[in-house]
């Protein structure tokens, strides 16, 4: 008891995210190519502050994360990332990482659960741990689920290993989320009793409750936006606690919507530009103009289509978090940045 | 830094290249794999080939347009001109049903009476509809049917695939060799071992297996893999066969990867990952598209001229339109260069793949019209 009070002590309500305090797991998911591994990274390193520890997980093979801090390829094993960003008084916590395989969380679990010994080995030799990880229907998502609970549950009873504030979790993409995450109610009610069923239904009674929540992440275009509708929907039947929408990729709004107007309809008065930009020393003729105003259309036309799925995400009535597009693409100072923006916003 | 860029990849020439029977489309997720394949197959048919694609997970609206929003997992025509016909072309599309492939393959594989067994297996049932990888799986399978058909009845001389979006769509590749390890591995046996009665097969390595099994997953859900395994026994000899069959065809040289990706390095990492898999496993590789590359300035004025005369601007007058419009270019600036690094990188690393560019398109395509734009830009300059 004692140490569950020093525990609560140190994850006081003012240290956890102002929009999610409850939640231990947030699960990021999104469509491909929307920036999901960015935004998780950013949000690992938005909540290690002033103390907190924070694991960021990845579950698909790619070492994205190694990618992301320029690190080397991840074992499976939790290692120090980097530093969270600092808050006001320039306190930092400590992002951990960790890259889950199927096949190493398979006979850790078995050592660990069942204390196998040399039949987990006989396991191995029959060719099961091969069959359980590539063949078996849904084993993998099992197994790496699986893992993820151990690391959020996990307490100060367990001394050799580092007990977490929150974990953040690189998930599968939006239209797999549902079916991931629900991998072990597919489980528990295919092994109607026993010691798989019992954990199956452990894993859900988390991932199902307020601890949880699924953030999606998505750019203002017709098709993500949309599977970010159904991946809610999905979400929701399946009973899994839907978290904010983050809209990524935000293009940049130098240019307000009267101009856009303007812009869209030809009014620009080609000239007024010229004396302005000749005004800025720049070494400005009609053809300048031209190509800057050719270059101003196509962005008023796509920001046009961005203003339209932006009422599409507000109509979906979850807490939504907007980042913008980094035309130099996202380094580590990007994913500072990121984070500091998630941080204003409420989500870390 | 290099600046090769690499060789251009004819799309047109792949088209009407009568020899090119089969086109694979693999790549990560939103690469625009789904709208490559189409563009693809109806510009195909628009220059006389008899095509069929097969999707996998089309945006609503683009099924709608072409006609397949309907889940039957049978191909159906796509009205195209009549130009289109006179000369030949037609193009089907379909969208693959993964259970309702399982099922048909279980089907025409096992006796009636034996096939129900398998279909209401507990097992089967989480197998065929909702775990991963069996969409790989069936996407191969549906295209060895499409393939087979056609050569019997001449309903078509070319198949577009799109492949679902992840790694594991080359894990078909696999499939030969995991099954074949399976059916030959000692598992198999121990699973079998109830059904096949005689227990002086139970060795002593078994029975510590199985020992170890029951406590793992509980007695009962043993009993129904076994039933399962023993269910699908005679099965597995054929999903075998009808595996090599698939790698056999994907092999040949009728066959064309293309691997899709966009200038992130994301995608392009992915892309490199599917390139490499391929080229290792002699799969005939046909080149690289890559979609939605922003389009390059048409003015050399650079990101920082145009930055620092935006911020000149902007001291006098907050609002000014000129300094906005220079944000915006030095924003193209960066991003064309970042995507053209990105690029020169991949093609410094695989300077023998062939590669297309398709600038980005200002909305999404969910028409035939936009497909054929698509179809355009993917042939370059020389298809316009």
């Amino acid at each position: 008891m004692a140490i569950l009070a020093i525990v609560s002590t140190r994850t006081s309500p003012g240290s956890a995210s102002p929009d999610w305090p409850q939640v231990r797991l947030h699960v990021v998911t999104g469509k491909g190519g929307t920036g999901k591994s960015t935004v998780a990274a950013a949000l690992a390193l938005a909540l290690a502050r002033s103390g907190r520890n924070v694991l960021l997980c990845e579950v698909e093979g790619r070492q994205g994360i190694a990618r992301m801090f320029d690190v080397d390829p991840l074992p499976y094993a939790e290692r120090r990332l980097a530093k969270g960003l600092l808050d006001e008084t320039g306190h930092a916590g400590q992002v951990h990482a960790l890259h889950i395989d199927p096949e190493s969380a398979l006979l850790e679990y078995l050592s660990i659960y069942y204390k196998l010994g040399r039949a987990g080995r006989a396991l191995d030799k029959f060719g099961v741990i091969d069959f359980a990880t590539t063949i078996a229907p849904g084993v993998r998502d099992v197994l790496l689920t699986g893992k993820v609970y151990e690391a959020v549950v996990r307490n100060s009873r367990n001394k050799d290993a580092i007990t977490y504030d929150a974990v953040v979790l690189d998930a599968p993409p939006t239209g797999r989320i549902a079916q991931f995450l629900g991998v072990n109610s597919e489980l528990a009610g295919l092994a109607r009793v026993g010691p798989i069923k019992s954990q199956a239904d452990k894993v859900m009674d988390l991932l199902r409750s307020p601890r949880t929540a699924v953030h999606l992440v998505t750019v203002l275009e017709e098709m993500p936006v949309q599977e970010t509708a159904d991946g809610i929907a999905e979400l929701r039947a399946a009973g899994l606690p839907v978290g904010g929408v983050v809209v990524n990729q935000v293009r940049p709004r130098d240019i307000g919507p009267a101009a856009l107007e303007q812009i869209r309809a030809g009014e620009v008065d080609g000239e007024a530009v010229a004396a302005e930009l000749t005004r800025a020393r720049v070494d400005c003729d009609a053809a300048l103009v031209d190509h800057l105003l050719a270059e101003a259309r196509d962005h008023a036309v796509r920001r046009e289509l961005e203003e339209e799925q932006h009422e599409v995400v507000a109509a979906l009535d979850v807490p939504t978090y907007e980042l913008p597009r980094l035309a130099g693409g996202v380094d580590r100072g990007g994913l500072l940045d990121l984070a500091a923006l998630m941080r204003e916003q409420g989500l870390a | 830094m290099s600046t090769r860029t690499a060789p251009v990849l004819d799309i047109d020439a792949l088209l009407d290249d009568r020899g090119t029977g089969i086109i694979v489309c693999c790549g990560s997720g939103g690469v625009g794999k789904t709208t490559t394949s189409a563009a693809l197959a109806l510009r195909a048919a628009e220059r006389g080939r008899k095509v069929v694609v097969l999707t996998i997970d089309p945006a609503r609206r683009l099924a709608q347009s072409m006609g397949i929003e309907e889940l039957d997992n049978t191909p159906r025509p796509v009205p195209l001109s009549t130009s289109t016909s006179e000369e030949g072309g037609s193009l089907d599309a379909m969208m693959l049903d993964m259970k309702r492939t399982f099922d048909e393959v279980v089907e025409s594989q096992a006796n009636p009476e034996k096939a129900q067994q398998i279909l209401q297996n507990p097992f089967y049932v989480a197998l065929s509809s909702s775990f991963a990888g069996t969409q790989e799986y069936m996407a191969m399978e549906k295209l060895g049917q499409i393939h087979r058909q056609a050569q019997k009845d001449g309903t078509y001389d070319l198949i577009v695939v799109d492949t679902p979006p992840s790694r594991s769509a080359l894990d078909f590749l696999d499939a030969p060799e995991r099954l074949s390890s399976f059916l030959d591995g000692r598992f198999i046996r121990l699973l079998l071992a109830p059904a096949r009665g005689p227990a002086r097969l139970m060795t002593a390595g078994l029975s510590v297996v199985t020992n170890a099994l029951t406590k793992i997953l509980g007695a009962q859900v043993l009993r129904d893999m076994q039933t399962f395994v023993a269910a699908f026994d005679t099965l597995f000899g054929g999903f075998r066969q009808r595996a090599e069959k698939t790698f056999a065809l994907l092999q040949a040289d009728e066959t064309a990867f293309l691997v899709v990706a966009t200038p992130e390095p994301d995608a392009m990492r992915e892309a490199e990952y599917f390139v490499d898999r391929l080229t290792d496993d002699d799969m005939p590789l046909a080149g690289l598209v890559v979609n939605r590359a922003s389009p390059r300035p048409r003015t050399d004025l650079s990101a920082e001229e145009a930055i620092t005369a935006g911020d000149r601007l902007r001291e006098s007058d907050p609002e000014s339109l000129a300094a906005g419009l220079l944000r915006l270019h030095a924003d193209r600036v960066r991003i064309v260069e970042r995507e053209t690094q990105i690029r020169q990188r991949f093609a410094a690393s695989h300077p023998q793949v062939a590669t297309a560019v398709v600038p980005a398109m200002a909305g999404d395509v969910h028409d035939l019209e936009g497909l054929r734009e698509i179809g355009e830009l993917l042939a370059g300059p020389a298809g316009a």
